[in-house]
């Protein structure tokens, strides 16, 4: 039959997304099953060819983008990334790169929702899985997004079990939301809702299911189609203004590399794997630094007078600020947070909590600029 | 500038030609460089160019995709009617899944939501279309090339930027008749043995000329110039080559990077048009940072075939909008009325039926139908029959309807704009109320004068409450224009929040005196009036600057242009006067 798929194939591609997943049911009589095993991911992605994402090392400038990705990566409770700027500057290539630079995290077997081992718990079966980088497409519908009743289950069987949804999936890895701007209401509403509480709740069928969806939410859109909401705004730790660079031999090198990678991207992926797996390295030694990194009063005076003197509304600001300031200084080997960390990773931390002033020429990044410029001197 | 042998060399394709050739290299792989936005009217060119399209696609489908296409469509979803008979899930695929291999065809594609072309945007970026519908989680592997058929009248009416941007190739045929078309010079065996070709290989300096010419063109989108270089790698395998020519480089620059270009290529000099490096950007490699030394007849070259396929109105275009393109005035299409409770129904979601949502009845009983067998088993207990619907099913109807204009009258009310030119913009207020009441407009009026603007009218349909308004309006002392653009802004953004389209009237001679702290002084004035307005043009209104001024002011044409405005000098004008221009003025730009 034209047109339609046959059963088999979907079915497969559903368990492969939700492998080993059995619902968490809560006062629910209904049984849960095991489901395909949890081996059926990797080769299924492999046979279908799909090439390597271009190397996170082989993206030419932006370094604001990079290092607010990496921050991310290092510290998730500084609260995701919003990436803002003009058309095909790599704004999904750098996501898709940072998914791949991630180390292996350990999960517990037969978790849909790749939950941590606990600690002091015997017998536990772990395995090491690929941090998830979830991506919620534009025209996801709701059920998918924060799961629903198993419809396969429901026709054949008459029986009940929850599928675990999008959330489930990016439980403790990332969510990325490309053209966050321009996502349906509705689906945003769900968002700020677990973002806020870390925990997916599901009420449906007289199904009563709850679980943990801690995620790093990374979104990226281009202004001219339209703002984001100011409460999504805000759930984001990090903002950054992407813009093609202006300079000449940077877009040349730009378009070289897209080119080589467009072609072999094996080949090019290859060339790159030392300089990834030295990033990865490297990502693994600052998330082990990050506790250790002191952080002094007189840096957190600092956090506050520039929060304070930018006029930047509640505390988020100063706790991401500060959190970002850690994290870099942790990325870059030092002991404390100094002056340079905060300098270096204000603009981000802040420049979507300035209270706005359409009229004023200056953008928030210019103002940040110029308050960093008075305290810490030029 | 070129040498005179480059063009005889390379003689400029003539449009028909060019079309061709685009054709030509969409058959060949459209997946690779996105596709074409074939901008055309209905009619014999047209036709006869998809006719040639499908010649040479030989046997690849073209699919026809309506542009009010809706997701389950577009992406794939439950095939709810399969489904029921099988008493199991059964997916069906979408038209973008459907299209592998082929080339998707959207007919009037300027009318393309913003929200559709970025699905279609995401899936030609991943080569896939991911479907998380209707239970369903799939990763449907997909390419193909899109032509967007482009019959947009207005310089308003374009494909959504997100779209545009990954389509290589562009041509207007708006110019060309019947009688430009040329016979046929390829062949479908022709394009075929062009694929069996391996991949051209492209010389540093060609590549490098290629991103040179972009940026010169002012191109700020990385994948024109990519897309550049891919068009001239197919090009060359359709010759022949196995290195991309002169040639390749040329069509590349005419089919892909004149198209896009947002201002006039400066004529080289002997200067290379390059920035120096600043010191955080360490170029990256010997060989890249090297390829600022591209010999200049190639860059030249490239100029030159770039320049000679320029579009036409760009020249005028960049003249009205004072050295650069304007990019579409931000967000319009987003700007689309969301929860309306009238207008194009756009699909349904799920909800509750409070407040005044209606309910969508079939999407309802879609919701519902899936769960039937589970629910019956339930029901039987309890001694129930029937269908059974229960509240998560229901979907309410979303709607969507063009956001309704405010005009905003800013009015000089100052001492520098005479009194009878307040009593006119009253009375062009009037008539334009009597006019916005006809339409459902609203209408807004701000007057400022000593050192504030005040809003002595909101947002209102109420044609008494503007009599009021305007009745007790006074006139007289400074102009603090700088504080009104604000104040304007403000409103106009309060305004563009609740769903509406705000369009600004400022009626003033321009001679800003109090500067935005509200102090005296001619000079720091109309330095902050200029500010304010570059300030609102980053905000993207209409806006309109009537010069009320007995004789046309420089300072008052200075500010329109700032804020991205038109500059309508009316000296003479009356409120008859005053009313016609705007209501022109407003209709040219809706």
């Amino acid at each position: 039959m034209d047109g339609l798929l046959d059963h088999a194939d979907v079915v497969g591609q559903v368990l492969r997304h939700d492998e080993g997943g059995h619902a968490e049911t809560e006062r629910s009589s209904a049984p849960t099953r095991k489901r395909a095993p949890a081996a059926k991911r990797e080769p299924a992605a492999k046979a279908g060819g799909r090439p390597p994402p271009f190397p996170f090392s082989a993206i030419v400038a932006q370094e604001e983008m990079k290092r607010a990705l990496l921050l991310a990566a290092i510290d998730p409770t500084i609260g995701g990334v919003l990436i803002f700027g003009d058309r095909g500057t790599g704004k999904s290539t750098a996501v898709r790169a940072l998914a791949a630079l991630l180390p292996p995290m350990r999960a517990v077997l037969g978790d849909p929702y790749n939950g941590a081992p606990q600690a002091g718990a015997r017998g536990q079966k772990t395995h090491l899985v690929p941090v998830p980088v979830v991506d919620l497409p534009l025209g996801a519908t709701e059920d998918r997004v924060v799961g629903a009743l198993d419809l396969e289950k429901a026709l054949v069987s008459g029986e009940k079990a929850f599928q675990p949804g999008l959330l489930a999936r990016a439980n403790r890895g990332f969510l990325y939301i490309d053209e966050a701007n321009l996502l349906e209401d509705h689906l945003v509403d769900v968002l700020l809702d677990v973002a806020a509480s870390g925990e997916n709740v599901v009420e449906r069928e007289g199904l009563s299911i709850r679980h943990p969806a801690r995620f790093v939410l990374v979104g990226s859109g281009n202004p001219e189609e339209g703002e984001l909401r100011p409460q999504l705004l805000d759930r984001f730790g990090l903002s950054v203004e992407v813009a093609t660079p202006g300079d000449l031999p940077t877009r040349i090198a730009v378009v070289k590399r897209r080119d080589a990678y467009d072609r072999d991207p094996h080949g090019f992926a290859a060339q790159w794997r030392a300089a990834d797996a030295a990033l990865g390295r490297k990502l693994v030694a600052a998330r082990k630094r990050l506790a250790m990194v002191e952080t002094s009063d007189a840096a957190l005076g600092r956090v506050a007078e520039l929060c304070l003197h930018l006029g930047t509304d509640g505390l988020r600001g100063e706790l991401t600020l500060m959190r970002a300031a850690r994290a870099f200084a942790a990325l870059e080997g030092d002991a404390g947070i100094a002056d340079s960390h905060i300098r270096s990773v204000a603009p981000i931390a802040l420049r979507h909590r300035l209270r706005r002033n359409p009229l004023d020429e200056a953008g928030s990044t210019v103002r940040i600029e110029r308050a960093l410029a008075e305290m810490f001197g030029p | 500038m070129m040498s005179p042998g480059a063009s005889a060399e390379l003689p400029a394709l003539s449009p028909w030609r060019l079309a061709e050739m685009a054709a030509a290299l969409l058959a060949l792989d459209g997946a690779a460089i996105g596709g074409l936005t074939l901008r055309a009217p209905a009619g014999p060119v047209r036709d006869r160019f998809l006719a040639r399209l499908a010649t040479l696609s030989g046997d690849m489908r073209l699919l026809r995709m309506p542009a009010g296409i809706g997701d389950a469509r577009l992406l794939g979803g439950l095939d709810l009617t399969a489904t029921l008979a099988a008493g199991r899930p059964v997916g069906e695929r979408g038209l973008l899944a459907e299209a592998d291999g082929g080339i998707v065809v959207i007919a009037m594609a300027e009318r393309l939501e913003i929200g559709t072309a970025a699905r279609l945007a995401a899936v030609i970026d991943a080569g896939a279309v991911a479907v998380e519908r209707d239970g369903l989680a799939l990763t449907i592997p997909t390419r193909f090339g899109v032509v967007a058929v482009d019959e947009g009248l207005s310089e308003e009416e374009q494909l959504p930027a997100a779209l545009a941007d990954r389509l290589a190739l562009r041509i207007d045929l708006t110019a060309l008749s019947h009688r430009d078309i040329e016979s046929d010079s390829l062949c479908a065996a022709d394009i075929a043995a062009a694929r069996a070709r391996p991949a051209a290989a492209i010389a540093d300096d060609m590549l490098a000329s290629l991103c040179t010419a972009a940026f010169a063109l002012g191109i700020d989108s990385f994948r024109a110039a990519l897309q550049a270089v891919k068009v001239a790698r197919l090009s060359a395998a359709l010759f022949g080559r196995e290195v991309v020519a002169e040639a390749d480089a040329s069509l590349a620059a005419a089919l892909v990077l004149a198209p896009h270009a947002t201002r006039l290529p400066a004529v080289p000099e002997d200067a290379p048009e390059q920035q120096p490096d600043t010191e955080g950007d360490a170029p990256p490699e010997e060989g890249e940072a090297a390829s600022g030394e591209t010999p200049r007849d190639l860059d030249d070259l490239v100029f030159a075939a770039a320049r000679a396929a320029l579009p036409a109105g760009l020249l005028a275009r960049l003249l009205a909008a004072g050295g650069r393109v304007k990019a579409r005035a931000a967000g319009r299409a987003g700007q689309m009325q969301k929860v309306a409770r009238r207008g194009r129904v756009i699909g349904s979601k799920a909800g509750d039926l409070r407040g005044a949502a209606k309910l969508d009845v079939v999407e309802t009983l879609r919701a519902a139908a899936p769960w039937q067998k589970l629910r019956r088993g339930e029901a039987a207990m309890a001694g129930r029959e029937g269908l059974i619907v229960r509240r998560e099913d229901f979907r309410v109807a979303r709607y969507k309807q063009r956001s309704e204009t405010a005009t905003l009258f800013v009015v000089d009310a100052s001492g520098s704009s005479a009194l009878q030119r307040l009593a006119e913009a009253k009375g062009a207020v009037r008539l334009l109320l009597a006019e916005c009441y006809v339409r459902r407009d609203e209408v807004a009026l701000i007057a400022f004068r000593r050192s504030e603007a005040e809003i002595v009218l909101p947002p209102t349909r109420s044609l008494v409450a503007a009599e009021r308004a305007l009745a007790g309006l006074p006139g007289g002392g400074a102009t603090p224009l700088a504080t009104a653009i604000q104040a304007a802004g403000a409103l106009a953004d309060a305004v563009r929040r609740k769903g509406r389209t705000p369009a600004l009237v400022f009626m003033t001679d321009g001679r800003a005196n109090i500067d935005r702290a509200g102090r005296q002084g001619r000079a720091q004035a109309q330095a902050d009036a200029l500010a304010a307005a570059r300030g609102l043009r980053g905000e993207g209104f209409n806006a309109i600057l009537i010069d009320t001024s007995p004789q046309p002011q420089p300072q008052a044409a200075e500010i329109a242009a700032a804020m991205g405005g038109l500059y309508l000098p009316l000296p003479q004008a009356d409120a008859a006067g005053v009313g016609r221009a705007v209501g022109l003025a407003l209709a040219a730009a809706r």
